[in-house]
């Protein structure tokens, strides 16, 4: 049977006309695309993402709501405080939509299929970034209204000691924010954009390390464990250095009350384009190497 | 057509691939011959553009393959059946290959069904088999019905039917004008498919011709004689412009005459004899033969190097194999 099959004229043979088969940008996102929604590690790190993230917004709502509150309470920040850990889970994946391929041994038939290596790595971009930042808008949304909905129910009348406890000039009677209230959208979608971007920064070091725990390591190292490092400084330089550290600069904006505190920190969007920046030089970096390198 | 000119490539110090110049044409099985670490594998990566050469080119119908604009109906390679993520099933991984060049979906079922895959095209590859996973990457190769066909050791760990299946689609891909380019580390594998050879061995030339003249040039045929009368032998066959060796088990090995001139002259000399058997080098062994000073792992195995030990004329072969498979492992 096996034999028989190779013995006929391959199909094809008339259904492929000369002209069909050309790689192209909109082929290889398409291909992308595929590969992301074909592989179970995707739907694992978005669902633990979108749980993670709202979990920690309902935790952080309902400890906001057992004290008394300021006038400066910044309650939508409060709500998306899981984007912190949100950071560390979407970077697992943008590690991985890179690594995957080295580790796999994929990366040698996807460019023996499509030899454009530039065009390779925009694709790949351009999907993993609309697939996170579609994930982020999402979570952030959930978010920031399960978040509200819990910190609605604070009423500092009922917590023990409130007369007493002076916050910021007296607390607050109501904390919760509406989505019309200044500065609450662009912090929502500006949420989504810090996933987005912190997934960028994790495929750029994954793109240069092709190395799956070596590349997450390194997120980990620079967004996390240096930030804390920092604070070791001496005061005075820790107020020139902070601000500029990936994830203090990105995580300004998801703010909406200005934050005039020490060290000081950037504008939300000054804060995230620095970020931005980041990640920008990693991923450029990354492909430079990948356009040149043996695969 | 495929076409080098001085190609070399080095890693640090080694040197993998070492100023090779070859084509590959269209219509016939090219078949690509050397032992483990010659640099087979190292020249299918650079024909495809996954490696870049330190010096030379080489050129895919005129121009390097990562230029080309539809590089799946150019060349439909298969170098690692374990090249593809795990998790992914065969249709999707299929797809996604397909996608990237723009190819219509219902390619995927056709090769799918081509390479007899169909019934687990919807199942995760990890759980393939080595044959199914060979078949699926030959899917890929496949996928858009190229003029050239690359396999690099097609049949490595497939059974008797995977190997005749593969054989059978090369001859086919080839007699339907096709470049067939396929490498191995076994001559007998290549008689039988291929029929053009180009044979390397630590990362040069060593020989480029078609499979009839390999045989002819390198299948030195001997003759195997008993005779009471071995000095007067020797110096008959001496005379008569052949060489003699002792068998090591009373028996002698005249090559350079074959068993018909031997067997006159003994008969004109009076010379009893009490065994004439002609002896067939095989393909393989006058494959060794040719690479043996270029495998770049030999094993340690006592004998292996000269048979005095134990006086078995298979002992060679035995430790060239066994060379042969330190390197894989």
């Amino acid at each position: 049977m096996a034999t028989t099959s190779t013995s006929v004229v391959l199909p094809g043979q008339v259904s492929l006309p000369a002209s069909a088969g050309r790689a192209s940008f909109m082929g290889a996102v398409r291909s992308e695309f595929t590969k992301i929604r074909s592989v179970r590690s995707t739907y694992w790190t978005l669902i633990v993402l979108v749980l993670v993230t709202v979990g920690i917004g309902a935790l952080a709502g309902f400890a906001a709501t057992r004290n008394p509150q300021g006038p400066g309470f910044d309650a939508t920040q409060a709500s998306l405080g899981g984007l912190y850990l949100s950071q560390l889970i979407i970077a697992v994946l943008g590690v991985l939509v890179i690594s995957a391929e080295y580790s796999s041994g994929m990366v040698r038939t996807t460019l023996t299929t499509f030899p454009y290596r530039g065009t390779i790595i925009a694709a790949k971009a351009l999907v993993f970034g609309a697939v996170a930042f579609v994930t982020g808008l999402v979570t952030c949304f959930i978010s920031f209204f399960v978040g509200q909905a819990i910190m609605s129910t604070y009423n500092p009348s009922t917590l023990p000691g409130h007369q007493h406890v002076q916050v910021l000039g007296g607390a607050v009677r109501h904390i919760s924010a509406s989505i019309g209230d200044p500065n609450v959208l662009r912090a929502i979608i500006g949420g989504a954009l810090f996933v987005t971007v912190s997934g960028l920064l994790a495929f750029g070091i994954g793109l240069l390390l092709r190395h799956t725990a070596g590349a997450i390591t390194t997120v980990v190292g620079l967004l996390f464990v240096l930030t804390i490092l920092i604070n070791l400084l001496p005061s005075s330089w820790l107020n020139h250095v902070d601000k500029w550290m990936p994830a203090v600069a990105g995580t300004q904006i998801w703010t909406t009350v200005a934050n005039h505190g020490n060290p000081p920190v950037f504008a939300p969007w000054t804060g995230f384009l620095v970020f931005a920046i980041y990640a920008a030089v990693a991923v450029i970096a990354g492909s430079i190497l990948f356009r040149t390198r043996d695969a | 057509m495929i076409e080098a000119k001085g190609l070399t490539k080095r890693y640090g110090d080694t040197l993998a691939v070492d100023n090779l110049s070859f084509s590959v044409t269209p219509g016939k099985i090219t078949g690509f011959l050397g032992p483990n670490g010659a640099g087979k594998t190292t020249t299918m990566r650079l024909i495809l553009g996954l490696d870049r050469p330190t010096s030379g080119e080489v050129v895919v119908d005129g121009k390097p393959f990562e230029h080309a604009a539809q590089p799946m109906r150019k060349v439909g390679a298969l170098l690692d059946a374990k090249a593809l993520h795990g998790g992914r099933s065969a249709y999707n991984h299929l797809l996604c290959l397909a996608q990237s060049n723009n190819l219509p979906k219902k390619r995927v079922d056709e090769v799918l069904s081509l390479v007899g895959l169909a019934a687990v095209a919807r199942k995760r590859s990890k759980g393939f088999s080595l044959g199914m996973g060979q078949r699926l990457g030959i899917a890929g190769a496949l996928l858009g019905d190229p003029e050239i066909l690359m396999f690099d050791e097609p049949v490595n760990g497939l059974d008797p039917e995977g190997i005749l299946w593969i054989r059978n689609l090369m001859k086919a891909l080839a007699a339907e004008g096709r470049t067939v380019f396929v490498s191995s580390h076994l001559m007998s594998e290549m008689e039988n498919t291929a029929d053009h050879l180009l044979v390397i061995g630590r990362g040069k030339m060593i020989a480029d011709c078609t499979v009839d003249e390999f045989i002819t040039a390198n299948s030195q045929r001997t003759v195997r004689v008993r005779t009471p009368q071995q000095d007067q032998l020797a110096k008959l066959v001496a005379s008569a412009g052949g060489t003699v060796r002792d068998h090591g088990d009373g028996a002698l090995v005249v090559s350079g005459l074959d068993a018909g001139q031997v067997g006159d002259l003994a008969y004109d000399n009076a010379v009893r004899l009490h065994e004439l058997a002609p002896l067939h080098a095989s393909l393989e062994e006058a494959f060794m033969e040719l690479t043996a000073s270029s495998v770049e792992f030999h094993a340690g195995v006592p004998g292996a190097d000269g048979s005095a030990a134990n006086g078995l004329g298979g002992a060679h072969r035995a430790g060239a194999q066994a060379g042969t498979r330190e390197k894989v492992g």
